[in-house]
C-alpha cells in the first residue's frame, strides 16, 4: 500500500469513524446502568441527596448519549459509501443483525431516553424509573447485535450458499458465532470499567473544586469499587477471549505476540521494536518459554508465528504494541482501583494527589478501549470477514478526492465535538458544587443553568 | 402464491423514509427558524422538539438499515454515488445533535455559537437532504442542468421542512411566538408552493421515464387528482394560518396536519415516478433485493418489533402533549 491509496484513505477514514464513534457507547452502556442503581437508591430511600446524583449523571448521560446518537448515524452510512463491497458479498447476514439493532433497540434507547429526560414530572416515579431501565437495556442490546456482526466477521460461521450467493445457513450459528460470548463480555465489562473511571475521575474532579461535597464522595466511592470489582474480572475475561483467539484466530495472536517464525518454547516478547522487513524483534526484552506457557499452559508447547501465514497474516508492529497499551493500561486500572478502594476503607476520603490521579483517569478506559479494538480489527487484516472477503475487495470507486474532502470535514466536526465534550464535562462537573451538598437538589437541574 | 418480499420491503422503506422526512422534517425546520426568534423564545422552540429529536432521527437510521439489509446491491451504488451531499448531511446532523446538549450547557458566547451551529446543521442537513432527492430522482446523472435540478429541489426541501417546523411550533405554542409561527408557517407555504411546481415542471424535462410515466392518457387525469388534493390542502392551510392570526376559532393542529398530507401525497407522486426502479432506470427493487433467506428473518423481526416501537412512539407523545415548556429541562 502506498500514501494516497484510496483503500487506504477509506480505512483511516472509517477507522476515525468508528474510532469516535466507540468512545461515547463504551461510555453509556456502562452509564446507563450506574444510573439504573442510582435512580433504584432514590426510589428505595428517597433521599433528595440520590435525586441530586441522579439528576447530575442523567446529564452527563444525555450529552454521551447525544455524541455516540450521531456519531453512529454516521457509521449507518459508511458501511455502504465505503465499503459497497462488504453489504454485496454478505449483505444477507449483515444486513439481518444491522437491521435487527436498529429495530430492537435504536427506537427503545431514543424514545425512553426523552421520557427518562425530560419526564420526570410528566410519568408516574414507576414508570419514570422503567424508563430509566429500559434505556440500560436498550445500550446493551444495541452491544449484543453490533458485537454479534463484528464477531461474526472476526470468527465466521453458519454460512450457506444458495443461488449463488452466501447466506445465513443457520442463525443461531451466525450470532453465537465462536468469538462472540468472549468478545461480547469483555466489551461489557469495558464499558462498565470505562464508566466507572469516569464516574470516579468525574466526581474526584468535583472534589478538587469544592472540598466538602458528600455526594461527590460517595459517587467516588461507587466508581472506585465498581472499578476495582470490574478491573481484575476484565483481566480474567481478557486472557480467555485471548484463548478463543489462539484457537480461532492463530495469526492475530502471533502479530499480539511478534512472534515471526513458528517454534516450540516461544519465549514471551515484553518489550521488543518489530522489524517487518527483515521479520525479527530488534531490542527485545523477553521471558524464555513465556508465550508457549501462557498461550498453551506448557513451556514447550508450539507458538504458530507469522511465516506460517503470510502473505495472509496481520501487520505486527501496530497490533503488538496495541496490545501492550490495552494489557498497560488494564493494569494500572486495577492497582489504582485497588489502591483507592484501600485508601477508602482508612479514611472517608481522599488525599489530593489521589484525587488528582483518579482526575487524570477519568477517560483511561477510552485508551484501553480503543488500544484494544486496533488490536483486534488489525489483527483481522487482511480479511474483512476472515477466511470470506478481503478488505481490498470491498472498497468502493469513491475518488481520492472525494474521501479526502470527507475525511479533512470528519476530523474538523470530531475536534470541534470533543473539545466541547470534554469541556462541558468538566464544567459540569465543577459547577454547583458549593450548594450540591445533597439538601438543595433544586440547585442542580438545568433551571439554574439555563 | 409466495409473497413478493422485495415489494413488501419497498413498502416498509418507504413508510420508514416518508416517517423520517416528516418526523425530523419539523424539528429540522424548527432549527433552520433559530436565527427569527429571540432567545426566550428559542428556549420554548427548543424545548418543544427535546424530548422526540433523537428518535425522530431514528427512522433515517432504519431508512438506510433497511436499505442495507434488504437491497445490498442497491446501498453501495446509491451511498457512493452520493457521497459528498451524505456527508454534509452527517455532520450537518451531528453538529446540530450535539448542540441540543451544548448549548444549554454553555455560557456567554459558547451559547452563541452553539446555536449558531444548531441553526447551520439543521440548514446543512435539509439542503443535503434536498440535494440527495434532487440526485437520486435523475438517477444521478452529473452535469449543470441536473446540479440546477438538485440545487431547486435542495430549496423546496427547506422550505418542505420549514413549512413542517412552523406548523408544529403553531400548535406546540402560544401568544406571540405562535403567531411568529403561523407566518413562518405561511412563508413556508409560499416556497413549498414554487418549488413543487418547478419540480413538478422540471422532473418530466429531467427523466424521462418520468415523463412517459405522468404523460400517458387516460390515466394522466387520475394522476392529476394528486396535485389537485395538494392545491386543496394548499388553500386550506393558507386560509386556516389567517384566521387563526387574526384571532378566529380554528384548530391549531390544522397547519401541521395539513403539511403532513402534503408531503404524503408529495411522497406518493415520487413513489410512482420511481417504480420500479431503485436506482432509476438501471436497478430494480428485485435486482437489488437479498436472498429470500434474509429477507424473510428481518421481515419476521420487523413485523413482531415494529408494533411496540409504534406504541411506545405514541405514548411518547401522549406524555409530551400540549404546550412547550420554556425551560429545556422542565
Amino acid at each position: 500500500m502506498e500514501p494516497g491509496d484510496p483503500l487506504l484513505i477509506a480505512r483511516a477514514q472509517f477507522g476515525l469513524n468508528i474510532a469516535f464513534h466507540i468512545l461515547f457507547p463504551t461510555i453509556t452502556i456502562g452509564l446507563a446502568w450506574i444510573l439504573v442503581y442510582f435512580r433504584v437508591q432514590y426510589a428505595r430511600t428517597g433521599e433528595a441527596a440520590w435525586l441530586a446524583t441522579y439528576l447530575l449523571w442523567t446529564k452527563v448521560f444525555a450529552l454521551t448519549f447525544a455524541m455516540g446518537v450521531v456519531t453512529g448515524i454516521v457509521m449507518s452510512f459508511q458501511f455502504g459509501t465505503n465499503w459497497p463491497g462488504y453489504m454485496n458479498s454478505v449483505g444477507n447476514v449483515a444486513g439481518p443483525l444491522l437491521a435487527f439493532e436498529v429495530l430492537t433497540a435504536f427506537f427503545l434507547e431514543a424514545t425512553f431516553l426523552g421520557v427518562m429526560l425530560f419526564g420526570m414530572k410528566r410519568v408516574p416515579g414507576w414508570m419514570h424509573l422503567a424508563s430509566t431501565v429500559l434505556v440500560a437495556f436498550g445500550t446493551t442490546v444495541s452491544a449484543f447485535w453490533i458485537l454479534a456482526l463484528n464477531s461474526w466477521m472476526q470468527t465466521p460461521a453458519g454460512l450457506g450458499l444458495a443461488d449463488g450467493q452466501l447466506i445465513a445457513a443457520d442463525w443461531w450459528q451466525v450470532i453465537f458465532n465462536p468469538s462472540f460470548p468472549y468478545r461480547l463480555t469483555h466489551m461489557l465489562l469495558a464499558s462498565g470499567l470505562t464508566a466507572a473511571f469516569v464516574v470516579a475521575g468525574l466526581s474526584a474532579w468535583r472534589l478538587l473544586q469544592a472540598c466538602a461535597d458528600a455526594a461527590a464522595l460517595r459517587t467516588l466511592r461507587t466508581g472506585i469499587l465498581l472499578a476495582a470489582v470490574l478491573a481484575p474480572a476484565q483481566a480474567f475475561v481478557g486472557d480467555l477471549h485471548g484463548l478463543n483467539t489462539l484457537e480461532h484466530q492463530p495469526a492475530k495472536i502471533a502479530a499480539m505476540e511478534a512472534v515471526w517464525k513458528t517454534e516450540k518454547g516461544a519465549p514471551l516478547i515484553l518489550f521488543a521494536i518489530p522489524n517487518a522487513s527483515e521479520q525479527r524483534n530488534d531490542f527485545a526484552i523477553q521471558i524464555p518459554r513465556g508465550a508457549s506457557l501462557i498461550l498453551k499452559h506448557d513451556p514447550d508447547a508450539e507458538i504458530k508465528g507469522i511465516d506460517a501465514f503470510a502473505p495472509d497474516a496481520p501487520p505486527v508492529a501496530p497490533v503488538f504494541f496495541a496490545f501492550r497499551i490495552m494489557v498497560g493500561t488494564g493494569m494500572l486500572m486495577i492497582a489504582l482501583s485497588w489502591f483507592g478502594a484501600w485508601r477508602m476503607r482508612k479514611s472517608a476520603t481522599l488525599p489530593r494527589w489521589l484525587l488528582w490521579t483518579f482526575a487524570g483517569f477519568t477517560f483511561s478506559g477510552w485508551i484501553a478501549t480503543l488500544a484494544g479494538w486496533l488490536v483486534t480489527e488489525i489483527g483481522r487484516q487482511p480479511w474483512l470477514v476472515t477466511g470470506v472477503l478481503r478488505t481490498a475487495d470491498a472498497v468502493g470507486p469513491v475518488s481520492e478526492a472525494q474521501l479526502g474532502a470527507s475525511l479533512t470535514g470528519y476530523i474538523l466536526t470530531y475536534s470541534l465535538m470533543l473539545v466541547a465534550y470534554i469541556v462541558v464535562l468538566t464544567h459540569l462537573a465543577g459547577k454547583g458544587s458549593a450548594s450540591a451538598d445533597g439538601s438543595k437538589p433544586a440547585a442542580i437541574p438545568e433551571s439554574t443553568l439555563a | 402464491m409466495t409473497p413478493d418480499l422485495p415489494l413488501i420491503f419497498t413498502i416498509l422503506m418507504g413508510a420508514a423514509i416518508l416517517a423520517y422526512v416528516v418526523l425530523d422534517g419539523y424539528d429540522l425546520g424548527v432549527g433552520m427558524l433559530m436565527p427569527a426568534a429571540d432567545a426566550r423564545e428559542q428556549n420554548i422552540m427548543v424545548a418543544s422538539i427535546g424530548p422526540f429529536w433523537d428518535a425522530n432521527e431514528t427512522w433515517l437510521v432504519l431508512g438506510v438499515g433497511l436499505l442495507l439489509a434488504a437491497f445490498p446491491a442497491a446501498h453501495g451504488v446509491v451511498l457512493t454515488a452520493l457521497y459528498l451531499p451524505v456527508t454534509a448531511m452527517l455532520i450537518g446532523l451531528m453538529l446540530r445533535g450535539v448542540a441540543f446538549e451544548f448549548r444549554i450547557k454553555a455560557q456567554g458566547w459558547h451559547r452563541e455559537l452553539w446555536n449558531w451551529l444548531f441553526w447551520f446543521g439543521s440548514f446543512l442537513a435539509s439542503l443535503a437532504q434536498g440535494f440527495m432527492l434532487g440526485s437520486y430522482i435523475t438517477g444521478f446523472e452529473t452535469g449543470f442542468a441536473y446540479l440546477l435540478f438538485a440545487l431547486m429541489v435542495s430549496g423546496s426541501v427547506c422550505g418542505g421542512y420549514v413549512l413542517l417546523g412552523g406548523g408544529w411550533l403553531v400548535l406546540r405554542t402560544t401568544g406571540a411566538l405562535q403567531q411568529k409561527a403561523l407566518g413562518w408557517t405561511r412563508w413556508g407555504l409560499l416556497w413549498v408552493a414554487l418549488g413543487v411546481a418547478l419540480v413538478s415542471l422540471a422532473t418530466p424535462l429531467a427523466s424521462e421515464t418520468v415523463r412517459g410515466k405522468w404523460f400517458d392518457f387516460p390515466r394522466t387525469a387520475a394522476l392529476m387528482l394528486l396535485p389537485l388534493a395538494s392545491a386543496a390542502v394548499w388553500i386550506w392551510i393558507w386560509r386556516l394560518t389567517g384566521r387563526l392570526q387574526r384571532g378566529e376559532s380554528a384548530p391549531e393542529w390544522g397547519p401541521f396536519a395539513g403539511a403532513v398530507t402534503i408531503y404524503v401525497l408529495a411522497f406518493a407522486g415520487l413513489a410512482y415516478s420511481l417504480f420500479p426502479y431503485l436506482v432509476m432506470d438501471r436497478i430494480t427493487i428485485w435486482e437489488a433485493a437479498a436472498h429470500p433467506s434474509a429477507l424473510k428473518v428481518v421481515l419476521a423481526g420487523a413485523l413482531i418489533v415494529l408494533p411496540f416501537i409504534i406504541a411506545y412512539t405514541v405514548f411518547s407523545y401522549r406524555v409530551f402533549r400540549g404546550k412547550a415548556p420554556d425551560k429545556f429541562y422542565d
